[in-house]
């Protein structure tokens, strides 16, 4: 270690404008961040625990978080696998027109979430392109369960490749290559060698692929129809008790769905911790 | 391991690695059915429409006020966050303080907390007889059901984009250059001015940009803060939403495509602002 360890640099503020620029920063986050996250907990215990339980043991909440926990376990799988094979080829391999690749892949991104719902809408709606043959052979689409899981799997699709992209990026071929060239077929060299090395990565990009997927509320209401106990996941079930002015209930499911995102920061963190050391051994 | 790698700049043999053909192939075929096909269909409806229905809707005057408030609010609250981002950014580098770990962590919140917790937590907040909204109610400042509370809430919507793109440039900077200027003289306002901001502009920009792009399709923490009266806080993805309640297909269309449209504008700015960066950086 040769780096210098000063108090005071010629390129350091004082200690009052420090002092006075972390007051600010932190005074803005707890304005912005904090605030929030506390009003959510507070407005759901505001009339005690008892009421609290009996908001998240009802049935439709119930029933929601069912749902939410189905399309998790359905649109993040999908979106995993789709990042592998993406991340393999965009990375082992080139080829032109990897760049347009890139950017189409990002493009969910960069579409509104209501937009993200209603192209499933024009598609597969009851005056959709293919509405009519699709209620002919009895195919519900929108306004049921497979919708809210397409519109779910395109918001949330660039979140893994776009992890495992610069990671893999990072890391080059020679592993791989080295497996080959000693005789491990294609996949023996993807599980062998290949995951081992983005094992952390790809857990971190499904991570946050899935609070995404939990939490979705703009391209999942266009697409679902709002039937309780049927189509209503977590987040549109808050919308629906919110506007029957049941606020306990709202923000009892809602507590719910903030401690998840607690959990997924933490999760996240102790990972970027893991990535540090990781990336530390490496260099 | 570094010791045994070879120069692979003369290697470059496709064909070395398997499974080109497989993931290349699943990649392509999963992003057409699941993002290309189904945006595509925003093109072909519109190009159904004929020109003179998609103008009626599109431009009509409760759309342009629309996306008026849209992208006006979004463009203030990016502006917002570039400046409040900025300082987060530079005190979670620069500064040492308790509890900083925790507070970076908590900069990802609007990340992982669901957009419709956000809504109905900041509404609650902001309401006349909120936390927040009492003190403001008395001084005439009405927050919620105004643009001052869309602002409000697409600020802590795109928040982490200005601070995640200003960190690692800002921590990247070498302190040698900014104890160079001090050394010549330089006052610590005026190295910020000549040396640091013009070298972390470029991610500051890119922050801005995707935390107004972000904001201008943000739905879920907007339509409950907003209170969505017709020509005063009816946001572009609420008009989406509207149209489509009313099986009028077209119309939603037409307003997602202008938002589209606009929206591509900017990812595109952003991709040429990148690009002179990298050439900067790389020369």
């Amino acid at each position: 270690m040769t780096r210098k360890t000063r108090k005071v640099t010629p390129g350091t503020e004082s200690r009052t404008a420090q002092v006075l620029l972390i007051t600010l920063a932190l005074a803005f986050l707890a304005f912005f961040l904090m605030l929030p996250l506390i009003a959510v907990f507070s407005e759901a215990l505001k009339q005690g625990i008892g009421p609290f339980l009996d908001a998240v043991a009802n049935p439709d909440a119930f029933s929601a978080i069912r749902l939410t926990l189905i399309i998790a376990a359905i649109s993040v799988p999908l979106n995993m696998v789709f990042g592998l094979a993406a991340s393999w080829a965009i990375t082992k391999f080139s080829f032109p027109g990897k760049n347009l690749l890139l950017t189409l892949i990002d493009l969910p991104f960069s579409v509104s979430p209501v937009v993200s719902g209603l192209i499933f809408v024009l598609l597969f709606g009851a005056q959709g392109l293919l509405g009519p043959w699709l209620s002919a052979h009895g195919v519900k689409i929108i306004f049921a369960v497979p919708g809210i899981i397409l519109a779910t799997v395109f918001i949330t699709f660039p979140f893994v490749a776009r992890e495992l992209i610069p990671l893999m990026m990072e890391q080059g071929k020679e592993d791989e290559e080295a497996a080959v060239s000693l005789g491990a077929n294609g996949w023996q060299t993807f599980w062998h060698v290949t995951l081992p090395n983005i094992r952390w990565g790809l857990l971190y990009g499904v991570l946050l692929c899935n609070a995404r997927a939990m939490g979705e509320f703009g391209a999942v209401s266009v697409v679902s129809g709002h039937i309780r106990g049927e189509t209503n996941t977590m987040p549109l079930h808050v919308e629906i008790l919110y506007n029957e002015y049941d606020f306990v209930g709202a923000f009892a499911v809602a507590s719910l769905l903030a401690a998840l995102a607690l959990v997924t920061l933490v999760l996240k963190t102790v990972l970027e911790w893991r990535f540090d050391l990781h990336s530390g051994a490496r260099h | 391991m570094p010791s045994m790698t070879t120069r692979k700049t003369t290697w470059r043999a496709p064909s070395v690695l398997p499974g080109f053909g497989l993931t290349f192939g699943f990649s392509l075929a999963w992003l057409s059915l699941i993002v290309l096909i189904p945006l595509s269909m925003l093109f072909i409806k519109s190009a159904g429409m004929g020109w003179q229905a998609f103008v009626d809707v599109g431009f009509s005057e409760r759309a342009l006020t629309a996306y008026r408030l849209s992208f006006g609010t979004a463009l203030a609250a990016a502006f917002v966050n570039a400046v409040f981002g900025l300082l987060v950014a530079w005190v979670l580098v620069r500064y040492a303080f308790p509890g900083k770990r925790v507070i970076s962590a908590l900069v990802d919140l609007p990340f992982a907390l669901p957009t419709a917790v956000a809504g109905i937590a900041l509404t609650a907040l902001y309401a006349p007889s909120g936390w927040v909204g009492q003190y403001l109610d008395p001084l005439g400042i009405k927050v919620a059901f105004t643009p001052i509370g869309i602002t409000v809430a697409l600020v802590f919507i795109g928040l982490p984009f200005v601070v995640r793109s200003v960190e690692p440039v800002l921590a990247d900077l070498g302190k040698d250059v900014e104890e160079a200027a001090a050394t010549l003289g330089a006052g610590r306002a005026q190295t910020f001015a000549r040396v640091i901001f013009p070298a972390i502009l470029p991610a500051l920009f890119t922050g801005f940009a995707l935390a107004f792009a972000r904001g201008v399709g943000e739905y879920g923490s907007v339509i409950f803060i907003s209170g969505n009266m017709p020509g005063k806080t009816e946001i572009a993805p609420l008009l989406i939403v509207t149209q489509l309640e009313q099986y009028n297909y077209d119309g939603a269309t037409a307003i997602a495509m202008v938002m589209m449209l606009v929206s591509f504008a900017v990812l595109f700015t952003l991709n040429a602002v990148q690009s002179i960066r990298r050439r900067r950086l790389g020369a």
